[in-house]
């Protein structure tokens, strides 16, 4: 039986997913990304088989997605997150019409087709202002862990307002609100708001329509997802996978090629 | 009988000889300048170059002496000079790369710039009227604005005789065109010679019969030109040379090129899978890879709303009525002046048009930084293009000259989505017809 494979490097983690000949996950990996692509994405994809007890002859096709996506130089083909977060979206929560994903360091809103096909997308342009970046600089700046963050912002009881949109400034206005005795979880839950606004305006350009379904690093925090629930007045779709969306979509599109569908097989990088 | 050219002799003549035209063209500005001749600084919308032509000014465009920093890869140093200058990074880049070319004496990659005589400005753009101000200050030019009344609507001009409304409004430009001539003879010293106008209005009258043609000759597949990197060469020449021989000449070689690459069906792109629009104005720092970014997956650009507004309405392929020329001369600068600004704020219904006879399978957006003008509305289009048909969209923003605002990386990665998705479109289009 031959497995597939996806591999989504992204800016801060690279994560890898084995799926078997029905998509059923196998196999999954997730490291921080670093200062050598090349080697983020060969590792992933190696604890990936190692978790799924998997031989790398038993792999039948590789699909490398993320801003790394180039590097992954075992990958049989590229294809870019967008398209994977759309397939991996629509695969896991097949009401899926609309797909969020925050990432490190980029934030996309996709509008889907039933079958997966992204009608149109919207991402943050040049800044990294309404992303994971953002929670990170707060984090550092307020010094608690990352992971715990979405869960002080949830014991909020009224959100400061953060009103820049710079990831490199937000970190001294909280600092300012701090000084003027704001608690730290009113604080936090104004930097999710202000993050969730950005969200918004990206929705609104390719058009809300339900179900909206959340993937990313972000949707690892609770908080997060709560206020996307409340601005967006319905329940977004997260699951335990939902932080390796990337990463099934780019699988779930090796396991087509190995079937023999002929989906899109991107462009090597360079090559006419 | 002269025996026609063969293939060989004709396939990358348009491309070989637009740049030796637009090389002599510099040439003869860099004497102009050593000379002190009279030289008119003209836009590309509205550069009413017959009239100029009728009393042998040369012409400059520093749009396009802008745009060709960018393409040089120079563009930052003549941004910077302006900035160090004290012009904000927000401005038109345009703008900037010209103020850096004149504060550095002229100075070009291409040549030297003469110092203008003469301004010629019209209200197509609102950018044009402050950036002859500079000029005034720097140089004390003769400064002609035209006040061309505008009437935008999306497709549904009218004009001709009948409509009294367009008649006052003509008339109205006539009279300005006639007070710009008593300034050409001021600054050149010579008599306005109806005979002269007419020679120019002729020749422009040949090179827009033709540049009409050679946009509609891209209908054809597989399209025998890129209209966006190809497009941009032949829009040099079309402004450059406008009402000049040369210029009419190069036009109906082109257009021999293009049919004879059409009827042999011998495409620009080896494999041409996708054939595209563009609209906006090009993204020249890198322009090259702009272009590849596309052209790698079989991407084609057969039309652009570029090759429209940027010709000054010269698309429309208007003829000039040489029997009364300064009635029509009139005609022809305020309906091209419209139709150009209708190509950048009404595209939509064009867009829509141009889909099935082009067999367009996607649209792509580029709304640019520092152009306010060309890009605001654009996603509003691109709302009202996607009600209308279903067609495959791309939106991506960079810029025109500012390299600080283009992020080829993120710029492939939406590129690259943008052919993902046509590619699935295309297959779910084959298996729904089989």
């Amino acid at each position: 039986m031959a497995y597939a494979a996806g591999v989504d490097v992204g800016s801060t983690q690279t994560k890898a997913i084995v799926i078997d000949e029905h998509g059923k996950i196998v196999g999954r990996a997730l490291i921080d990304t670093g200062s050598n692509v090349v080697t983020a994405a060969e590792k992933s994809f190696l604890a990936a088989l190692e978790a799924g007890g998997i031989a790398e002859s038993e792999v039948g096709y590789v699909v490398g997605t993320g801003y790394g996506r180039y590097k992954v130089t075992f990958g049989d083909t590229q294809i870019t997150e967008i398209s994977c977060h759309a397939r991996g979206a629509v695969h896991m929560f097949p009401g899926t019409r609309t797909v969020l994903d925050m990432g490190g360091q980029d934030t996309k809103a996709i509008r889907v087709q039933p079958n997966g096909e992204v009608i149109d997308f919207s991402m943050n342009d040049k800044c990294a202002a309404g992303t994971g970046r953002f929670l990170q600089a707060a984090a550092f700046a307020l010094e608690i862990p990352l992971p715990e963050l979405g869960l002080v912002a949830l014991r909020a009881e009224k959100a400061v307002p953060i009103t820049t949109t710079c990831t490199v400034f937000a970190e001294s206005e909280v600092l300012s609100w701090l000084g003027k005795g704001k608690k730290i979880e009113d604080i936090l839950l104004g930097v999710h708001r202000s993050i969730g606004t950005r969200s918004m305006a990206l929705l609104r350009r390719v058009g809300v329509e339900p179900e909206v379904t959340f993937t990313g690093g972000v949707t690892k925090n609770p908080g997060m997802v709560q206020v996307l629930n409340e601005m967006l007045g319905l329940k977004v779709n997260v699951g335990a996978e939902s932080h390796m969306m990337g990463a099934l979509g780019a699988a779930l599109f090796a396991l087509d090629r190995i079937k023999g569908s002929r989906e899109p097989v991107a462009v090597k990088e360079g090559v006419g | 009988m002269a025996d026609k050219p063969d293939g060989h002799e004709i396939i990358g003549r348009g491309n070989a000889e637009g740049g030796r035209l637009f090389r002599e063209w510099f040439a003869t500005l860099t004497g102009a300048a050593e000379r002190g001749e009279p030289t008119a600084y003209v836009f590309v919308m509205g550069s009413i170059a017959e009239v100029l032509r009728a009393f042998d000014m040369h012409l400059v465009f520093p749009e396009i002496n802008s745009l060709q920093t960018a393409v040089r890869r120079v563009a930052h140093e003549y941004l910077n000079t302006a900035e160090d200058y004290g012009y904000s990074p927000d401005i038109c880049g345009y703008v900037k790369a010209d103020v850096g070319v004149q504060l550095r004496g002229g100075q070009h990659p291409m040549g030297k710039i003469p110092k203008p005589s003469l301004a010629i400005l019209t209200n197509a753009c609102n950018t044009y009227l402050k950036w002859g101000e500079i000029w005034e200050r720097m140089y004390q030019p003769k400064v002609f604005a035209l006040d061309a009344p505008g009437s935008r609507s999306a497709s549904t001009q009218n004009w001709g005789a009948s409509n009294p409304d367009f008649e006052h409004d003509r008339k109205y430009v006539e009279y300005q065109l006639r007070e710009l001539i008593t300034v050409c003879e001021g600054i050149t010293g010579k008599k306005f010679d109806i005979d002269r106008l007419r020679e120019t209005m002729r020749y422009t009258n040949e090179m827009t019969a033709a540049y009409a043609r050679l946009l509609e000759v891209n209908k054809a597949i597989p399209a025998p030109y890129n209209a966006l990197n190809e497009g941009t060469i032949y829009l040099g020449v079309a402004n450059a040379l406008r009402g000049t021989a040369e210029g009419a000449k190069y036009f109906q070689d082109l257009v021999e090129e293009m049919e004879y690459k059409a009827a042999h069906k011998i495409g620009t792109l080896p494999q041409e899978k996708y054939r595209l629009t563009f609209v906006g104005v090009p993204c020249y720092p890198i322009f090259r890879r702009f272009y590849e970014l596309f052209s790698e997956w079989g991407g084609t650009f057969v039309s652009s709303t570029y090759l429209n507004f940027a010709s000054g309405g010269t698309d429309w392929g208007f003829q000039y009525d040489l029997n009364r020329p300064m009635e029509s001369l009139a005609e022809g600068t305020l309906v091209g002046l419209r139709r150009a600004m209708d190509a950048m704020f009404f595209q939509n219904q064009w867009l829509i048009d141009s889909i099935d006879p082009f067999h367009i399978d996607g649209i792509v957006y580029h709304p640019i930084k520092s152009c306010r003008t060309v890009s605001t509305g654009l996603a509003d289009n691109r709302r009202a293009v996607m009600e209308a048909r279903d067609v495959a969209t791309l939106f991506i923003e960079s810029d025109m000259m500012d390299k600080r605002v283009v992020s080829e990386a993120q710029m492939k990665n939406r590129i690259d989505a943008f052919f993902e998705g046509l590619a699935t479109r295309k297959l779910h289009a084959h298996a729904t017809a089989a």
